[in-house]
């Protein structure tokens, strides 16, 4: 990576880092409001009925869940954002002419967005201890799932941004496919909880496999092995990677 | 002679079929300002589009202080800085921290001394922790110039800088682009403006259809083109111009109530002072008189009526 043009993949960084603290309120506290409730009615109602699951206690079950549900939603959301603004407001020229390639603009934007989103999730993970005792078993796992999925995910969130003409194309694709996928990939339940027949379904859907493997890595139980999880994500960023270097090469979306 | 910017039988042909650029070969020296005139849709902004790197081209080749603008892009990209036509700026960003972002995305360090000089010669060091949407339109391409010199570019592209602004901003981009001119930077400019090439320039490209129609020194482009006519309306018609004034090169509206008379700005003498002491002394009486001068649709239509003139680049 010598050839890396670092004080402009730093530019872009602090730049986006920037806006992240400038606009703390919306960055940082509505994600924990969100979660707090989501503690209040799934731990508290809902899991006044579910004692554990698998010998581990709902509410601290849920928590693996949660911070993944923030992940992949701050994940997208801050890096689709961070480059379609620039392309919204006409800035994007400057990515274009300057010496900066797909590699220093996609190290900058999606690790920005990394970055906040794994400092969300931590902070979610912060607040759940004052709701439920939580355990972490492997946190040396737990730290490397949570950044290579809000990798994963910020880079998906950044091929959006490339791909969205409008606002709404923005939205779409984190409220119409990642919302679902997460609820539907074992976030607040294990897999072996459902049918046979939903079970098998369940493990299309790839979220299952980080949820699966970041709830491993709390406590040691997970609804596929760990190296499929693994596997998974380490797929994914390299699809996504592919196809960022794809639209860079080809200039779709940003040289029209 | 090799320039800070070869451009070699460029030619961009978009998919739709539209030939924005043809077979354009020019060469700008260090040093030089270059203006590029033509009208809407000529190719002036696919031409330093291309050089900038937001176009591809689909032929020929660009060298930026020799360096391939597509082979070698990092090096030749450093060398350039760019101006926009449209305004755009990150509306809820200081003035200072937009430049200290180019400035980084070139791969330039933190240097702030350096920013202080740019925005001081801009007049918008007060300015400098307005938020750029606080700013008036002269100031927003102020700043646009600061984070185009950022990073001390060897060339710098003005794409229209004085488009749908008011006369006192115009002068006041000149100003700026002149004294870019005493620090040694190459520009390219394009507009629309005769006048703004003819002030800024010491060369002219004229294109238009996406063809490199001519390029030559200001002054001999406006020896041959910035011609200006006075029109002196009689108080009465005449039905002949008099012997007397036939070597003047007037020119007998058909009505017999104006004559036109052809000069050159430039000349020591433009005549105009002896045309009218003559006229009075045949006993023409002037009831008004005004001046226009040839406008750059008009140098267009010389141009496109007369041969394909030769390009020295």
């Amino acid at each position: 990576m010598s050839g890396v043009n670092w004080p402009g993949v730093w530019a872009i960084f602090h730049h986006e880092m920037t806006r992240f603290f400038r606009t703390i309120m919306q960055s940082l506290l509505s994600p924990v409001l969100s979660t707090v409730l989501y503690f209040v009615v799934f731990g508290a109602a809902i899991g006044g009925r579910i004692q554990s699951v698998e010998g581990v206690e709902y509410g601290a079950f849920i928590v693996p869940g949660l911070m993944m549900l923030t992940i992949l939603q701050q994940s997208v959301s801050n890096a689709s954002f961070g480059i379609y603004f620039p392309k919204f407001s006409g800035t994007i020229y400057e990515y274009l002419v300057s010496p900066v390639g797909w590699i220093e603009v996609t190290l900058g934007f999606v690790g920005a967005a990394a970055t906040k989103a794994v400092l969300i999730a931590l902070v979610i993970l912060l607040t759940s201890f004052f709701f439920v005792g939580v355990h972490i078993l492997h946190p040396v796992w737990m730290l490397a799932f949570l950044v290579l999925t809000a990798l994963g995910f910020s880079l998906l969130g950044f091929i959006i941004g490339l791909w969205a003409k409008s606002f709404e194309q923005l939205q779409v694709v984190p409220m119409m496919v990642i919302t679902p996928l997460v609820f539907l990939g074992g976030a607040f339940y294990s897999a072996e909880m459902l049918p046979p027949f939903w079970e098998g379904v369940a493990k299309l859907n790839p979220v299952l496999y980080l949820v699966s493997g970041f709830r491993w890595s709390f406590f040691g139980l997970a609804d596929v092995p760990v190296g499929v999880s693994l596997v998974a994500v380490g797929l994914m960023i390299a699809a996504c990677c592919a196809g960022i270097r794809w639209i860079f090469a080809t200039g779709w979306r940003l040289r029209e | 002679m090799t320039g800070i910017i070869q451009i070699e039988n460029l030619s961009k042909q978009y998919g739709s079929g539209t030939k924005a650029l043809s077979d354009v070969s020019l060469t700008i020296q260090e040093g030089e300002i270059i203006a590029l005139l033509g009208p809407n849709g000529a190719g002036k902004t696919t031409l330093i589009s291309i050089i900038c790197g937001l176009v591809v081209p689909t032929g020929g080749r660009v060298l930026v202080g020799g360096h391939d603008i597509r082979t070698d892009w990092r090096a030749a990209r450093k060398l350039i800085g760019l101006v926009p036509q449209e305004i755009a700026l990150e509306p809820f960003e200081k003035v200072i921290n937009c430049v200290r972002f180019t400035r980084g995305l070139y791969g330039e360090g933190p240097d702030d001394a350096y920013i202080e000089q740019v925005l001081r010669s801009l007049a918008l060091w007060d300015k400098r922790n307005a938020m750029t949407r606080e700013l008036s339109g002269g100031m927003k391409r102020r700043v646009l110039i600061a984070k185009a010199l950022s990073h001390r570019p060897k060339v710098l592209f003005l794409d229209e800088p004085t488009a749908g602004v008011d006369v006192a901003l115009r002068r006041e981009m000149w100003e700026v682009v002149d004294q870019l001119r005493r620090d040694g930077v190459t520009i390219i400019l394009t507009t629309h403006y005769l006048e703004e090439a003819e002030e800024m320039a010491d060369r002219i490209g004229v294109i238009n259809h996406g063809e490199l129609l001519l390029v030559k020194p200001t002054a001999d482009l406006m020896g041959e083109f910035g011609k200006k006519t006075l029109t002196i309306e009689l108080t009465a018609p005449l039905a002949m111009i008099p012997d007397a004034l036939s070597d003047r090169g007037l020119r007998l509206s058909p009505d017999g109530r104006s004559l036109a008379y052809e000069y050159d700005t430039r000349a020591e003498r433009t005549g105009i002072a002896h045309l009218l002491g003559d006229l009075a002394g045949q006993g023409i009486t002037v009831r008004d008189v005004s001046t226009r001068q040839s406008s750059l649709e008009e140098v267009f239509m010389s141009l496109v009526a007369e041969p394909r003139q030769e390009v020295t680049a």
